[in-house]
């Protein structure tokens, strides 16, 4: 793939919409483009989840009823995955890789860095809701390790220090005006 | 005269700044007026060389690696362009670097050697045909092919592949059939799935596309995990040319017949690595495991007959039609035939991916490819295969890589990953993760793998605080027992592996009080 193409998806996939911001008819349009295909719930949550920013609890009566199932049902399958959020994350989404690989080169340290920098734990949103930390179980970066993710970038071998640089910068980008 | 340098937008080149060497590149070239042609090609999976840029010479593809994105002015005056030798950086031709000249490789023969979504570059390198071979046989021409190849399920549990593909090829015509290509890689350890994806998609595509002409399927998903987004956006790109070409739709290569593909995204559930799981979520429901009988291959997706087989099973099959059964049969030993993709990870200096015929040891691994870990310290202990697999002390690193070896120490080679670490571990700890991981990941339908999982945790805690020891590592192995027996799936059933491994060979770090990690 070249360069203008890789670029271009990345710019695409930047604006997210405030948190919070949403309507049932936003809803209402996600399951109905969809609902046709077969075993639709999980595009349908993650179509919400990418506009949204989160699966609001308002949308389960709605995804329930358009698809016919029962209100449980659909709230039983957001409950299951990790990935689904029922309310907004921060402006940034931090995962750090708990797996082994990562174990092995220093993970469990740079956890506890992570944590006593940010002042949060897991599933936890700092106060000043610049960074949402979430754990994830294997990036699939294992030979390069310690590994995170921010937003839609991973980034391997972070060394505490590398950490640190990095929520600086993620903290002083927002004020740039472009 | 344009310069062709290549620069990989894989995941792991991409961690470590691939993005920012290649834009350094083009601002260099564009300082000096240099005509460059920037491919980004796949990662040829030499990982600790990340990011390698490679420059186009009358004398092969000259590398250099590790690139940091502010050495790049440096190794230009260098004379990178020119494929100059006169830099710490230069590795000659990398095609002939060792690690690469060792390997057998059959599956990941193109990885970084192409731009993974040049349709051009895959049919220039091989590519799709095994799929044109295929289109010329019967159905059972080709499940005839994949018995005769001896390939295995490469996802962990080594099931004969040909005769899955048997089963759902003698099931009624007349109904829907599936293809369902398991690329959930949750494996602490493993990344071949991802480099299938991210760096030869068309591979993928051609091995799913050859199942569903073997047993009468027309159309196929790819359960994608959640985490690996650069894998669906490689993959929906690769899907969307193929049909262009008319390797997918309703007449694939011209004979008739009809095929689609389609990727669907997981949501970061480990479990739906488990292939009953993953159907119930393709379903659009929880990722519950259900009860064998009856199999997927009889009622698998919406309850019609479904292959599911992971992503290097699949990967396989083009080189074993293009080639023949027989050719790939004589890689191999005993009943384990074929190579196997080995991913070296976590604290080792040379990590990557290691495609082998099995039969290699474990200590030629480690030593030959890896080098010894990165932090240069002795290494303690090896996790093959996963989370839910043994750790295995030195003693153990001379078994030959094969599934009936491994399983004789009650360990297992899984998806092919191997975890190094080195003598800091507290192997007390990894038990204790063992169970925690399985708390975390537990579906939840069966108790042994539910409950089991939460006591497993609170009995090592009370192991290590010295609490009742005798009796609570009876009641360890008990509880190991139980789940062992009485789990519905690999989860709560091989969670005890590691954690028995650890109380057979490692027992005084289970015994040790927990050390406090440093922050």
């Amino acid at each position: 793939m070249h360069m203008s193409e890789r670029a271009d998806h990345k710019t695409a996939a930047m604006p997210v919409p405030a948190a919070g911001d949403w309507s049932p008819d936003m809803i209402r349009q996600e399951v109905a483009s969809l609902q046709h295909e077969p075993g639709p719930l999980l595009p349908i949550l993650h179509a919400i989840q990418a506009r949204i920013g989160y699966v609001p609890e308002g949308a389960v009566p709605i995804i329930a009823e358009m698809l016919q199932q029962t209100r449980a049902e659909i709230h039983g399958v957001i409950s299951f995955y990790h990935h689904f959020r029922t309310r907004p994350a921060g402006s940034n989404l931090l995962e750090v890789c708990r797996a082994e690989a990562c174990q092995a080169r220093g993970g469990r340290a740079l956890e506890r860095h992570v944590q006593k920098k940010l002042g949060v734990g897991y599933h936890e949103t700092t106060t000043d809701n610049e960074v949402s930390l979430e754990p994830v179980y294997c990036l699939g970066n294992c030979a390069c390790g310690p590994s995170i993710r921010v937003n839609d970038e991973i980034i391997g071998r972070v060394t505490p220090q590398k950490f640190d640089e990095l929520v600086d910068k993620l903290t002083t980008s927002v004020l740039q005006l472009k | 005269m344009t310069i062709t340098i290549y620069v990989p937008c894989d995941t792991t080149a991409l961690s470590l700044g691939a993005d920012r060497v290649a834009q350094e590149l083009q601002v260099a070239a564009a300082e000096l007026n240099k005509d460059i042609r920037l491919v980004r090609n796949g990662s040829r999976g030499l990982f600790w060389l990340e990011p390698l840029v490679e420059v186009q010479t009358p004398y092969g593809r000259v590398a250099y690696g590790p690139v940091e994105p502010g050495q790049v002015k440096e190794l230009v005056a260098a004379g990178l362009f020119e494929g100059n030798p006169d830099h710490a950086l230069y590795l000659g031709d990398i095609a002939q670097h060792p690690y690469l000249q060792r390997q057998q490789r059959l599956t990941f023969a193109r990885i970084g050697i192409t731009d993974p979504v040049c349709i051009e570059d895959y049919i220039a390198h091989g590519g799709f045909a095994g799929l044109k071979n295929a289109a010329a046989l019967t159905p059972q021409g080709i499940v005839d092919e994949i018995k005769a190849s001896g390939l295995r399920g490469r996802g962990g549990a080594a099931f004969p592949a040909g005769i899955k593909w048997q089963t759902v090829l003698d099931e009624p015509h007349d109904q829907q059939k599936y293809v369902v290509c398991n690329a959930d890689e949750g494996d602490s350890g493993t990344f071949a799935d991802r480099l299938v994806m991210e760096c030869d998609p068309y591979m993928l595509i051609e091995g799913m596309t050859i199942a569903g002409l073997a047993v009468g399927a027309t159309l196929g998903f790819i359960y994608v995990r959640s985490e690996y987004l650069l894998s669906r956006k490689m993959l929906d790109e690769a899907i969307r040319r193929a049909e262009e070409h008319g390797y997918l739709g309703d007449n694939v290569c011209g004979n008739g017949r009809a095929f689609r593909l389609e990727v669907r995204l997981g949501a970061g559930a480990y479990i739906c690595g488990e292939e009953t799981s993953l159907l119930e979520s393709l379903e659009g429901k929880r990722g519950l495991v259900r009860s064998k009988p009856p199999l997927p291959a009889i009622k698998g997706l919406f309850g019609q007959p479904t292959v599911v087989n992971n992503v290097l099973s699949l990967a396989a099959v083009p080189y074993i039609m293009a080639h023949g059964g027989k050719t790939y049969a004589d890689y191999g030993m005993g009943r384990s035939l074929g190579t196997l993709p080995i991913q070296l990870a976590g604290n080792i200096k040379q990590g990557g991916l290691i495609e082998l015929a099995f039969g290699v040891t474990l200590r030629k691994v480690l030593e030959d490819f890896g080098d010894g870990s990165f932090t240069g310290r002795p290494i303690k202990a090896v996790q093959v295969g996963g989370p839910l697999m043994a750790y295995l002390p030195e003693s153990q690193w001379d078994t030959p890589m094969d599934y009936e070896a491994f399983a004789k120490l009650g360990a297992g080679i899984g998806h092919g990953g191997v975890v190094v670490f080195d003598d800091t571990v507290d192997m007390g700890e990894q038990a204790r993760f063992a169970m925690e991981f399985c708390a975390v990941e537990s579906c939840g339908k069966c108790t042994p793998c539910r409950i089991g999982s939460v006591r497993g945790v609170e009995v090592i805690d009370r192991i290590r605080a010295g609490d009742n020891r005798d009796n609570n590592l009876v009641l360890l192995e008990e509880l190991c027992e139980t789940m062992v027996d009485g789990s519905l799936c690999a989860m709560g059933g091989m969670t005890p592996f590691p954690v028995q491994s650890v109380m057979k060979h490692f027992p005084e770090d289970l015994m040790a009080s927990p050390r406090p990690v440093e922050a």
